[in-house]
């Protein structure tokens, strides 16, 4: 069971070898976790991801190997994820996501459609198959990392851009419809994080680490907030940014 | 219905089916049916004792009949009757409560299931002192215990958090009163040294004795609090009136953040003045004295959405140093809390999962927000275990379960009871979940 600081003691991750994800259950197994499901793509990435929880004290972990490109997989992943938990799941982390290629994915039509479908559609899948299993609980939350690039979708990243829009958007009906069920949708907005994801990207203004990220985020599971910015000061620079005049906006990305 | 309950912190909201049985074949149908179940009161436990996600939770608010109040002032009450309707009840015949919380609104089920402690520790006990027998429905069967009839069933139920069973009723050994006044003598110290030695040397001399401590003062004045004794008024009174009942309320959820380092500040600055330094022989009425706070009604909506923890621990009379070094800790960390509540406690009881030990205990409240409290509480914890001392399982909200067994050192005993009357574990709360009691 959570306590009354939102700390979780079992923590699911879709999408456990992100950096974000990583760091997060660092800050987690420090608190209260002790038990990790981490699901993922790579085996050994995972494995080593589920090793460093069992270091930092959870006493079981477990890991779970699905891809994001194929949303049938998304109900036996979520299933295979609970029954290694083997206890109410306290917090499920929905972090998958995949950049890609701007410039060559925008002009072909599969790959397009990849970077859609994990970040939109494999997510939306898994959603919709934990939503159930957290209803008969009555009680959990669900945490999905989008990104302030959704806010105001960049011509430099409108795939990926898109894609967490429909996510985050997706996210605020979702927790609308679960008011008063015990269980809460909270989304987490990003702004440029420093990962294996941005490498060898020009950082953006008040860019910060993942370690940064994890911090932010137990503050906001705490508060309960139903979206987390991290660094905070996004909240306010994409409420103005979001209202920049498109001739403007699109200045401030070229120049950068 | 499912619905969804919290405490009265109102953190950790959770979703369960809540129904109020009527009569015992329900109960016993409901203790053999559910998967999960626990029963509920008048969800005055701070964190998450009285709710059990996705199971069922028993109200037992059916349960409120009143027995005739005997010539010895021996009365059996429903599970149900809170502490409220029993002073209503007996006062006016000139008979009071033998414990009571800081709130009236709690059930006896509830005060049973917490082993309540009241002002007059020291010198009474807690609840389960005042209990002769009590009428218990466990998943096996109803039993009939006392402290010589399946009595470690009884003492395991003393303090076991409604894992037990479902209390139906209980007959209970009321104290006789001549007024419904209460003599106060008060006295302010600067300093929490000062506090305590006064209460060691003084305390014994009264029934009733709490202290306000003001643990967000620094240097000198650290710990400064004032200290509130008395006892029944001996001089009977024309009539003896019950109190009267909340005029005030907080009709909704205020916005988070109104309680902060600033406003508490000015709150314990303000009480600290408005305390006499010195001041004897005051009548108050039983509502002023014994629960101020039921002035207004849902005061913890003041708290807003993130809601509060309330922080209770005792430690034994060897470790006063440890009541110092929490204060010192939290006064240092900045972390907003409200003039925290210290007392002393006399004698604990055979109760395996019982609270008191005799000793100290303090209890503060502190809104959810600032991101140092959950590192501040946990080193707290590590302060009171080693220490020997523990946390109060009706207040918390936050304890780690490796930490509640070393704090806990009979929770074998209770497993071991809990086992007989609940073999397949279908008692369970998030509570006994989250601190690793039962899963
Ligand atoms: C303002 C305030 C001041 C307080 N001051 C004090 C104090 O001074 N001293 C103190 O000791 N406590 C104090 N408390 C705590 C309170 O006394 C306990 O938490 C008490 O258990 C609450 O009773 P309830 O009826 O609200 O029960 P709930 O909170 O609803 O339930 C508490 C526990 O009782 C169990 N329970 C309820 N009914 C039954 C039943 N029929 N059979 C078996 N188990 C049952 C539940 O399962 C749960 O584990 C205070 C609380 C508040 C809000």
């Amino acid at each position: 069971m959570e306590n009354a600081f939102g700390q979780p003691q079992s923590v699911v991750v879709l999408g456990g070898t992100s950096d974000i994800a990583d760091a997060l259950v660092g800050e987690l197994v420090a608190a209260r976790a002790r038990t990790v499901i981490l699901a993922g793509r790579n085996p050994e990435t995972l494995a080593a991801a589920a090793e460093r929880a069992a270091t930092a004290g959870a006493t079981t972990t477990a890991t779970v190997v699905f891809d994001a490109a194929d949303p049938s997989n998304a109900e036996a992943t979520v299933r295979a994820c609970f029954d290694a938990a083997q206890t109410p799941v306290d917090l499920v982390v929905v972090a998958v996501g995949y950049l890609g290629d701007q410039l060559a994915d925008e002009v072909d039509p599969l790959a397009a459609a990849h970077v859609a479908t994990v970040n939109y559609t494999w997510p939306v899948a898994a959603l919709a198959a934990l939503t159930p299993r957290m209803l008969q609980q009555g009680t959990g939350r669900i945490l999905v990392i989008t990104s302030v690039a959704g806010i105001r979708v960049r011509r430099g990243s409108y795939l990926y851009g898109s894609a967490k829009a429909g996510l985050d958007r997706h996210c605020e009906g979702m927790a609308d419809a679960l008011l008063g069920t015990g269980v809460t949708v909270q989304i987490l907005r990003p702004g440029f994080v420093h990962t294996k994801m941005t490498e060898g990207m020009k950082a953006a203004p008040f860019a910060v680490d993942a370690q940064r990220v994890a911090r932010d985020t137990v503050a906001g599971l705490a508060s309960s907030s139903r979206v987390i910015y991290s660094p905070s000061i996004m909240k306010w620079l994409f409420g103005l940014l979001r209202h920049l005049p498109a001739g403007l906006w699109r200045a401030l990305n070229e120049s950068r | 219905m499912r619905e969804s309950l919290w405490g009265w912190g109102r953190t950790s909201p959770s979703v369960a089916d809540v129904v109020t049985p009527d009569s015992e074949t329900t109960v016993l149908d409901a203790l053999q049916s559910a998967v999960t179940v626990v029963p509920r009161g008048l969800g005055r436990s701070y964190g998450d004792a009285a709710q059990v996600a996705g199971g069922l939770v028993l109200r037992n608010d059916a349960f409120r009949d009143i027995s005739p109040i005997g010539d010895d002032g021996v009365v059996t009450v429903g599970a149900g009757v809170s502490i409220d309707d029993i002073i209503r009840r007996g006062l006016p015949d000139g008979w009071f409560v033998p414990v009571t919380p800081g709130t009236r609104q709690v059930t006896v089920g509830g005060a049973i299931a917490a082993d309540v402690h009241g002002k007059n520790h020291h010198v009474d006990g807690s609840f389960a002192s005042h209990v002769r027998s009590l009428r218990l429905l466990t998943p096996t069967g109803p039993l009939h215990c006392s402290p010589h009839e399946n009595e470690d069933v009884f003492w395991a139920t003393m303090g076991g958090m409604g894992l037990t069973g479902f209390v139906v009723n209980a007959t209970i050994q009321l104290i006789p009163v001549v007024s419904d006044r209460v003599i106060v003598d008060t006295v302010r110290h600067a300093n929490i040294d000062d506090v305590m030695a006064d209460m060691l040397a003084n305390d014994h001399r009264y029934r009733y004795s709490v202290s306000w401590v003001d643990c967000m003062s620094k240097g000198r004045s650290m710990g400064r609090g004032i200290i509130t004794r008395g006892d029944h008024d001996p001089s009977p009174s024309p009539e003896k009136t019950p109190p009267r009942r909340a005029r005030l309320s907080v009709p909704f959820s205020a916005p988070n953040g109104i309680l902060n380092s600033l406003s508490i500040r000015a709150f314990n600055e303000g009480w600290f003045r408005k305390a006499p330094r010195h001041r004897i022989g005051e009548y108050q009425t039983l509502g002023t004295f014994f629960h101020p706070l039921d002035g207004v009604q849902d005061w913890n909506r003041l708290y807003g959405s993130r809601g509060f923890v309330q922080y209770q621990f005792a430690v034994p009379d060897a470790a006063g140093d440890t009541v110092r070094a929490a204060i010192e800790l939290l006064s240092s960390s900045g972390v907003p809390s409200f003039l925290a509540v210290l007392k002393r406690f006399g004698d604990g009881n055979p109760g395996s999962l019982s609270f008191p030990i005799p000793g100290w205990t303090l209890a503060l409240d502190l809104p959810v927000g600032p991101s140092a409290l959950p590192g501040v509480l946990d080193q707290l914890d590590q302060l009171v275990a080693a220490a020997g001392g523990r946390i109060y399982l009706a207040k918390d909200s936050r304890l780690d379960p490796d930490l509640f067994r070393e704090m806990y050192p009979r929770v074998d005993d209770f497993l071991a009871v809990k086992r007989r009357v609940d073999p397949h574990n279908v008692m369970v709360s998030d509570l006994s979940r989250r601190i690793g009691l039962i899963n």
